[in-house]
């Protein structure tokens, strides 16, 4: 009986060592320790024997026992392992593939620009508004001290709906933004403060340079005591904020009919710091705004006391940013639209 | 406006270097936009006086020229016709560096023979100098100009290239720069002493001049000088108009150009013998009459333009040009010197109608003090007796019917801190506003003030703020502190629109749509290859005066501007293009009263024009207009390369609306810019707010675009007012759902809605998706077949297969008996 047990773990082992499927491990354990295997059969038959070699066959086919299962886990573990390596070889990839592509949107670069110009200045505390494409001549140039025949006309070149300059009845495609300065303040009270982005239109050949339609950010803050100082500090943040701390600005004296005094503010060439190049008309200096205080008549007009309250206004043309940032050299690229520009942004 | 630094010297000294004036009057509003240096090239040129000239022997337009150089005599080959003996010419030895007269280049002077002689030198022209285009003739100096001085050093000059604003006409002169800089630099400014004879006879017994329109002509002067020899000028007058870019013609015409330059004041001059009548009228022109200009072309004029008339016909068109009939010529002995004041905008719009823009218009145009035109004209007859001879009449016409008396304008120190934010002192205050010309007195009233005066050529001056400007600029912006706006804080209000417009473009940019930007502006013909109806039938809003046709009407549509966007980038783009705009689009806004037979414009664009309502501008609607076209997915080795179809474009609108929280429905569009039977109409609580379709085949083509297209267009603000409701949350599901799968074999006709509405309606159903729709081997011919899972899900309790089955089962037999659908097998 011994015997018959020793030699049945051998055979055991030895079949399991042929076992090279973690599948065929099941047919093996059902085999060697199932219900039916030699070993069970001789765990059953320990009842019948006589009691002295019930201890010692019972001994020796419980260690048997013991010693299969380990060998069993063992080689199962190993299997396993083995099979994983296996699997994981087989799972290997050309990881050089490309990737699959995710189509990617993007802004305009103008809508960009105007989310950043409008984030500047409403973390100032100045408010978002909106004003029609379509003007009366009232609001575009009458009411911003530009009547009829005036010379400042010709700063202006016009597209009309209405024929040109024939009365303030007139409409036409508002030339800047500054006739929302006018709606704005015939709405709502000082303190004001507001920016009003968006298009406007010229009568104008386009080229590298020049476009029929453009986009500007309008700027209006009034109350008691707002000082042209106040506009230099705004206007300073602000470039500082969109060309960095180190760029150089310039707040020079500047004429637009509807503030007094008048300003302009330029920042150091972006090309070449200010030595003079081709971009900066070797001036060494970008014009970036038009700004000053508002004009006590156009106060006046909108029955705001200009000697009680004061405010200034300023007006940006928005294409410049981009085009100075990126050195883009044809503002016709902008709403040309073609995807191989739009795509870089 | 171009000003000569040695003629500014006339009148200021100039003490500090050119870049630094240059810098202060840019700071100070007057922006240089240019500073050329005249003469820096001029190394190697000197001042000659012509000693002889001979005939080349071997050609017969050639000369050869002996030049008196001081040291020494050099004989060299000349080519111009002007020149003659005793001239002072300038002389470029070899080595200097001269333009080419041909090619414009810029060349070392060599030793060349020409035709046989050798020529070490040249006589130069101004060309070769580089001071105008003239190359016919060689330039001749003025008889003072000392030989053998290096002619850097007599006619070397820098010129200021200045950007005058329109507030400043006095600044389109020379005095009125020096000025500027007198004050920038504090330094006095001295002016001609103007001091002539006159004759015995009154100027009044030799004309008369009669204002018509007083309103149009605030002031006429006027002097009369007999006995002038029309020649040409000398040649430092001529150098000065050069200096501005003017072409010399003869002494008087000079003369009153040189003190336009100076003052800043128009002149003209009148053959004073051509004068008909002996009287000067300033009227309206009538209607249909003519006049032929200098410039030898006849204009027939309008009653809108002002014109100066003899007895019987215009002489001038006011302000803009003299006429041919009383031009001055080298017969003229005698000449009537008009110095005036026209009103600004009869001259604006006379020089717009005739198109006669001249220097004249620019500076009337700008509207000029009528305190000048005595003091320019007292300077231009000094000069005109000085220079052509002559005596001039006793007195002058000073018809003045605008005149009026100065006022006052008060400032205070408290004034300039309170605009400016710049403290001031009175003291300094009076000294910048008396170096500018305006006389200034402290009234001792306190606060103190002080009350300006303001002199007859700053006509910009109107209010305090003007003054603060003064001040404050010649002082320099660069001194206004920098402050941080300490004003209270306007109460902060949402902008819900702008916020809603950033949400959509946010939402489609991350699904991978590219945001356009197109023009407003578009053509007839573009919005009628849309095929679209307008709604209501109006015509799209016309601009009267178009930069092009392609940009004469104001979009009623985004689709144009993405449609050829579109067509556009197809032509480079390999796989699929997804855009989207968010813009204004403009419809005119007509009352119901449509007035008969109006009509304007021309062409295809010829529309009824119909009386506005009183609002009069056009109703400006954001919409959202987006593109699909293409492959679905980009190029790639690893993915299928199917187009785009309705149900991309269906997609993106019903996730979009999802998004926003709203629920929508689609039902078949009649829109006729989109294919029948792909297109549908997006419904919110029944009503429209915008489409999806496939793009008709007959806009494809009108638009050039290839292969499938589909747009989505939704209404911005209707979404935005749908949108707006409060979003509740909705608690996630605690019990377990229920998943079916049917497949339903059913008739071709009828629609997903009618099998979905169906199934929703029965109690428990959660969801249902179709997962696939087949039709072919194994469905019958005439039938189709949906799969469609079914989530059943309740918010009490866990659901039972049983329950589940039931239901299931009622809607199957629901199916079939209102669609005739089976399961299918």
């Amino acid at each position: 009986m011994l015997k018959q047990l020793e030699e049945l773990q051998l055979e055991a082992l030895n079949e399991l060592g042929q076992v090279s499927e973690l599948k065929e491990l099941e047919s093996w354990r059902v085999r060697c320790l199932g219900k039916r295997s030699k070993l069970t059969q001789v765990l059953r038959s320990l009842a019948s024997l006589p009691l002295e070699e019930r201890k010692k066959v019972g001994a020796l086919a419980n260690a048997t026992k013991v010693s299969l299962e380990s060998s069993l886990a063992e080689k199962k573990k190993f299997l396993e392992e083995d099979h994983l390596a296996s699997f994981l070889g087989r799972e290997r990839l050309d990881i050089t593939l490309p990737g699959q592509p995710i189509p990617a949107g993007r802004l305009h670069p103008v809508t960009q620009t105007l989310e950043e110009i409008c984030s500047i200045f409403t973390s100032m505390g100045f408010q978002v508004a909106e004003g029609p494409d379509v003007e009366w001549d009232y609001y575009n140039f009458e009411a911003l001290n530009i009547p009829p025949q005036h010379p400042a006309r010709d700063m202006f070149a016009t597209l009309w709906i209405d024929y040109e300059e024939t009365t303030e009845q007139a409409r036409l495609l508002r030339t800047h933004t500054s006739p929302m300065q006018i709606r704005v303040m015939e709405k709502e009270r000082p303190p004001i403060r507001m920016i009003v982005p968006g298009r406007v239109y010229r009568y104008e050949a386009t080229d590298a340079t020049h476009e029929s339609m453009f986009y500007q950010v309008e700027g209006l803050a009034i109350d008691t005591n707002i000082t042209l100082a106040d506009l230099k500090g705004i206007l300073f943040e602000f470039c500082h904020c969109l060309f960095g701390e180190e760029r150089k600005v310039r707040f020079r004296c500047d004429y637009f009919p509807f503030v007094e005094p008048g300003a302009e503010i330029a920042i150091e060439c972006l090309s070449c710091h200010g030595a003079g190049c081709r971009l900066c008309s070797y001036s060494g200096w970008l014009e970036i705004l038009g700004a000053g205080m508002v004009h006590p008549d156009v106060l006046r007009r909108v029955e705001i006391d200009p000697e009680v309250y004061s405010g200034f206004a300023f007006g940006m043309g928005v294409e410049r940013i981009p085009m100075l940032r990126y050195g883009i050299d044809d503002i016709r690229l902008f709403y040309g639209n073609d995807l191989r520009f739009l795509k870089q942004f | 406006m171009k000003v000569s630094l040695k003629w500014l010297s006339d009148y200021v000294d100039i003490k500090i270097d050119p870049q630094k004036l240059a810098e202060k009057l840019t700071m100070a509003g007057m922006e240089v936009k240019g500073l050329q240096t005249v003469g820096n090239t001029w190394n190697n040129v000197v001042i000659g006086q012509v000693a002889a000239v001979n005939s080349h022997p071997d050609a017969d337009k050639l000369n050869l020229a002996t030049v008196n150089l001081g040291p020494q005599q050099i004989t060299v080959v000349c080519g111009a016709p002007n020149i003659s003996v005793g001239q002072k010419v300038p002389f470029a030895y070899v080595g200097a560096r001269l333009i080419d007269g041909h090619t414009g280049k810029a060349t070392l002077l060599k030793a060349t023979k020409i035709r046989g002689i050798l020529s070490e030198g040249m006589v130069c022209s101004e060309k070769e100098l580089g001071i105008s285009e003239n190359h016919e003739s060689i330039l001749v100096l003025s008889p003072e100009a000392p030989m053998g001085m290096p002619l850097a050093d007599y006619l070397g000059d820098i010129v200021f290239d200045l950007d005058i604003t329109p507030n400043r006409p006095d600044c389109l002169s020379i005095i009125g720069i020096a000025r500027e800089i007198a004050a920038l630099s504090d330094e006095p400014i001295h002016l001609p002493e103007i001091r002539y004879e006159e004759m015995e006879k009154p100027i009044d017994s030799l004309i008369s001049v009669d204002i018509i329109e007083p309103d149009l002509c605030l002031r006429y002067c006027a002097s009369l000088i007999t006995g002038i020899k029309v020649a040409s000028s000398p040649a430092w007058l001529q150098q000065r108009l050069r200096s501005y870019g003017m072409r010399p013609i003869n002494n008087v015409v000079d003369v009153s150009n040189y003190v336009m330059l100076e003052h800043g004041q128009p002149l003209h001059a009148f053959d004073y013998h051509k004068l008909e009548g002996k009287q000067i009228v300033v009227r309206r022109a009538k209607s249909g009459e003519t006049i032929i200009t200098l410039d030898g072309l006849e204009r027939t004029l309008t009653q809108d333009t002002l014109v100066i008339a003899d007895e019987e016909n215009p002489v001038a068109i006011a302000g803009l040009m003299g006429g041919l009939n009383t031009e001055v010529d080298v017969t003229t002995t005698a000449i009537l010197l008009e110095s005036a004041n026209f009103n600004r905008s009869i001259i604006r719009r006379g020089a717009n109608h005739l198109n006669l823009q001249s220097e004249a218009s620019i500076r009337f145009d700008k509207g000029l003090n009528p305190d000048l035109p005595l003091v320019a004209l007292k300077r231009a007859t000094q000069l005109l007796l000085e220079l052509a001879g002559g005596k001039a009449a006793r007195g002058i016409i000073d018809a003045y019917p605008g005149k009026t008396a100065p006022s006052a304008i008060l400032l205070s120190t408290k004034e300039i801190k309170r605009l400016s934010g710049l403290e001031v002192t009175v003291d300094e205050t009076l000294r910048i506003l008396r170096a500018l010309g305006f006389e200034c007195q402290e009234t001792g009233l306190l606060p103190p003030q002080i009350s300006v005066l303001v002199p007859y050529w700053r006509s910009d001056m109107k209010c305090t703020a003007d003054l603060v400007e003064e001040v404050i600029r010649i002082i320099g912006y660069d001194k206004i502190p920098v402050t941080r706006l300490s004003a209270s804080l306007p109460p902060q209000k949402s902008t819900p629109e702008r916020s809603f417009k950033r949400k959509l473009r946010n939402t489609l940019v991350g699904w991978g749509f590219q945001e356009i930007l197109t023009y407003s502006l578009t053509s007839m013909e573009k919005l009628q290859r849309l095929s679209l109806k307008l709604e209501p039938e109006v015509a799209p809003l016309q601009i009267a005066n178009p930069m092009t046709k392609g940009q004469e009407y104001l979009r009623t549509s985004l689709r144009a501007g993405l449609l050829t966007t579109l067509a556009n980038n197809q032509k480079h783009e390999e796989t699929g293009i997804r855009l989207f705009e968010i813009g204004k689009i403009f419809l005119p806004q007509y009352s119901s009263v449509i007035a008969v037979g109006q009509t304007r414009g021309s062409g295809e664009g010829k529309v009824k024009q119909s009386t506005q309502d009183k609002e009069g501008l056009p109703q400006e609607k954001e919409m959202l207009c987006a593109a699909l076209s293409g492959s679905r997915r980009e190029l790639s080795w690893h993915d299928n390369k199917e187009l785009f179809d309705f149900f991309d474009a269906k997609g993106v609108a019903e996730r979009l609306l999802e998004q926003l929280g709203l629920t929508s429905t689609f039902e078949p569009s009649d829109d006729e810019g989109l294919f029948p039977g792909r297109s549908a109409d997006v419904i919110i609580g029944g009503d429209k707010v915008g489409v999806v379709g496939k793009l008709h085949s007959k806009v494809a083509q009108d638009f050039e675009l290839s292969g499938p297209v589909c747009l989505i267009e939704v209404d911005v603000e209707k979404l935005m007012n749908k949108a707006s409701g409060a979003k509740r949350y909705q608690p996630i599901p605690r019990f377990p759902s229920i998943t079916r799968d049917i497949a339903l074999v059913i008739n071709e006709q009828v629609t997903f809605q009618q099998a979905e509405d169906i199934i929703l309606s029965f109690p428990l159903v959660e969801k249902a998706t179709l997962f696939d729709l087949y039709t072919g081997e194994q469905i019958p011919e005439g039938k189709k077949s949906f799969a469609i899972r079914i989530i059943y899900q309740s918010p009490k309790r866990t659901l039972t297969e049983r329950e589940v089955d039931k239901i299931q089962q009622q809607m199957l037999a629901g199916l079939h008996r209102e669609l005739g659908a089976t399961l299918r097998g």
